[in-house]
């Protein structure tokens, strides 16, 4: 029997922000700065700690309290779980210094262009979004981490709820409006999962992912329980037609918490989907489905990318970006269909692009929170005044579309290489070329924003008062966008670490993917 | 037809309802009383699920989840109660913002 402690690393990532989240409440705004940075300091060597264990010794199982698997609740990290947790850390640790200066002591509490007429800004209100966020934190790590269907629902529901307070931060009644859908929806797919939780254990016996992994055989229950899954978890990862929630939540909450809400909150749901989809029901009973989540997720990239054309605002603009990019993820299912097709390069092409999304859509929209702090405004048509004074802002815009677009040097670049190259070796045709177009409408929305940046403007239009705005955040945002860029150059041992107790851990690895891909990408 | 699949039967149907009545009722205290309608389903399919041999004691698993279960939902009622509650009450425009189309 291994030794409990020596697991003990995985509780980390989970209790660090729990307690500060809870130790906000109690003390003073002074310790604010030094809270968030221990908090980010701590959680960043945890993470570290985890993958390099999950690196050395393989998958890491941890029974919580010493009750083991079926009646105890085991938390559970294998490669998969170390790359989201690495993204959720890196994303969350951007967003909160540039929260600290964007509700810094300095700043004003609420922005007047941001309140809507509703009130005088409510000081106490953004006092909460520390508690909220790290709990929420809390929240999503727990579900990266959690080796329980049931345990999953919980977190689940804890990830919404908090992120429901953190898209109502600041009072606007179209955030009240679209938080309410957005709650609602969220709790339909959370029973749907629910019940498909309950099939799974009455046929089954055990809510343990591992057992019920070999437990799972191919009969109606689990044809049954992956339908119900199946819908839940889409309407909570708003994929088209469910999308509709999404822009005008994104859209009207305070900037750190769109880039929260579109770069980490939707991968949570996404992340259970893709881990019971693969690891736990058998490929005969997901196969005849695949196809659902591949047309939906076509037609998620067209009707987002065309919606991101027509945007007047900036923020709008982004969170349409997002509902097209969250069909992306959904080809996978398609994509791993065939049975030649190479699987794991489908998977884990899909995983990179979710880390390089989550990195550009952040700082895209901290970049859009900043213009607006400084501009007053985040109109599209009025971007090129703005441009002027935030140059390193709109560098970080290019940076982050750039990856969006899916351009080399980036992560996103190696992810759709990696696509094309199963959905190639699959035979499906159809689907590269949507990734091909789907880049294509990404770069042509994305250029509405980055033209900006060299439109001369008219002399009595060049001396627009511009609000000063603190450097941090341009600079966060620009670090942000950076690794994004990065993670090209290390995609490699990310995509390595990938197949670390994944459904593709065994297969025989002909050559290093690493070689392969960075000498196929430069020619 | 023996009290479990009645039991069973109930809660899927339960579950329906409120699934329905979530997306076809436009009043958003409609759509709260939905959900718990299709909470309640799945927690009375969980509870039927619970005893399914009569021979041995129920399995508390199931119990214990439907308490979980009811904790999350009442925490979800609360908070949805409590923003149309601040829907209601607030009587400000905002400012314009683009409507979603999709």
């Amino acid at each position: 029997m291994p030794d409990v402690t020596e697991s003990a690393w995985l509780i980390g990532p989970v209790v660090v922000p729990l307690a500060t989240a809870l130790l906000m409440f109690v003390l003073g705004r002074r310790w604010r700065v030094p809270l968030v940075s221990a908090t980010v300091a701590i959680l960043g060597f945890t993470t570290a700690v985890i993958t390099w264990r999950v690196w050395q010794q393989g998958p890491q199982t941890h029974p919580l309290g010493n009750w083991r698997a079926p009646l105890g609740i085991a938390l559970y990290a294998d490669g998969l779980s170390c790359l989201m947790l690495l993204m959720s850390v890196v994303v969350g640790g951007f967003v909160s210094f540039y929260s600290l200066a964007y509700w810094g002591p300095s700043e004003p509490a609420v922005d007047p262009v941001e309140s809507g007429s509703g009130g005088p800004p409510d000081r106490q209100s953004v006092e909460m979004f520390w508690p909220l966020w790290l709990l929420l934190w809390t929240a999503l790590h727990a579900l990266f981490l959690s080796g329980d269907v049931f345990n999953l629902y919980v977190t689940l529901e804890l990830l919404t709820l908090a992120a429901i307070g953190l898209a109502v931060l600041d009072g606007q009644r179209a955030a009240v409006e679209a938080a309410l859908r957005y709650l609602l929806v969220a709790l339909a797919g959370s029973l749907l999962y629910l019940a498909g939780v309950a099939l799974l254990y009455a046929a089954y016996g055990t809510l343990d992912i591992a057992l019920l992994g070999q437990r799972v055989a191919v009969d109606d229950s689990s044809r049954a329980a992956v339908v119900l899954v199946f819908l839940g978890l889409m309407l909570k990862t708003a994929l088209f037609p469910f999308h509709f929630w999404l822009p005008p939540a994104h859209g009207s909450a305070p900037a750190p918490v769109s880039a929260l809400l579109s770069g980490l909150v939707i991968k949570g749901s996404f992340y259970i989907l893709l881990r019971l989809w693969f690891d736990l029901f058998p490929a005969e009973v997901t196969r005849p489905l695949a196809m659902l989540p591949t047309v939906l997720g076509t037609l998620a990239i067209l009707w987002g990318s065309l919606q991101a054309l027509l945007a007047v605002r900036l923020k709008m603009l982004v969170a349409y970006s997002t509902v097209a990019q969250i069909g992306y993820l959904f080809l996978v299912f398609g994509l791993v269909r065939a049975e030649t097709a190479d699987g794991f390069a489908a998977w884990s092409g899909c995983l990179l692009f979710a880390f390089s999304h989550a990195c550009a859509k952040g700082s895209l929209f901290l970049a859009a929170g900043t213009i607006r702090r400084a501009a007053g405004h985040d109109r599209i048509r009025d971007l090129p005044a703005a441009a002027r004074g935030l140059p390193l802002t709109f560098f970080s815009i290019g940076i982050a579309a750039v990856a969006l677009m899916g351009l080399p040097p980036t992560g996103a670049f190696i992810a759709k290489w990696m696509l094309l190259k199963a959905a190639f070796s699959g035979g499906q045709f159809g689907i590269a070329v949507i990734i091909v177009v789907g880049g294509l409408l990404a770069a042509a929305y994305l250029l509405r924003v980055l033209s900006a940046s060299f439109t001369k403007l008219p002399e009595t239009e060049s001396e627009v008062a511009l609000r000063p705005v603190p450097r941090l955040l341009e600079q966060v945002t620009f670090g942000l966008a950076t690794v994004s860029l990065l993670l090209g150059l290390a995609s490699a041992p990310a995509i390595a670490l990938l197949r670390i107790g994944s459904p593709w851990a065994s297969t025989v690895v002909h050559e290093p993917w690493a070689s392969t891909v960075v000498h196929e990408a430069t020619p | 037809m023996t009290p479990i699949a009645i039991y069973s039967l109930g809660g899927v149907l339960l579950f329906s309802l409120g699934i329905s009545g979530l997306f076809l009722c436009r009043h958003p205290l409609r759509k709260i009383l939905a959900m718990n309608f299709a909470g309640s389903g799945v927690f009375t399919v969980f509870i039927a699920m619970a005893s399914r041999q009569p021979a041995v004691a129920s399995d508390p698993v199931p119990n214990a989840l439907v308490l979980t279960g009811i904790v999350v939902a009442v925490s979800a009622t609360a908070v949805a109660l409590a923003l149309y509650r601040r829907l209601v009450t607030s009587t400000d425009d905002g400012e314009p913002t683009e409507q979603s189309s999709g």
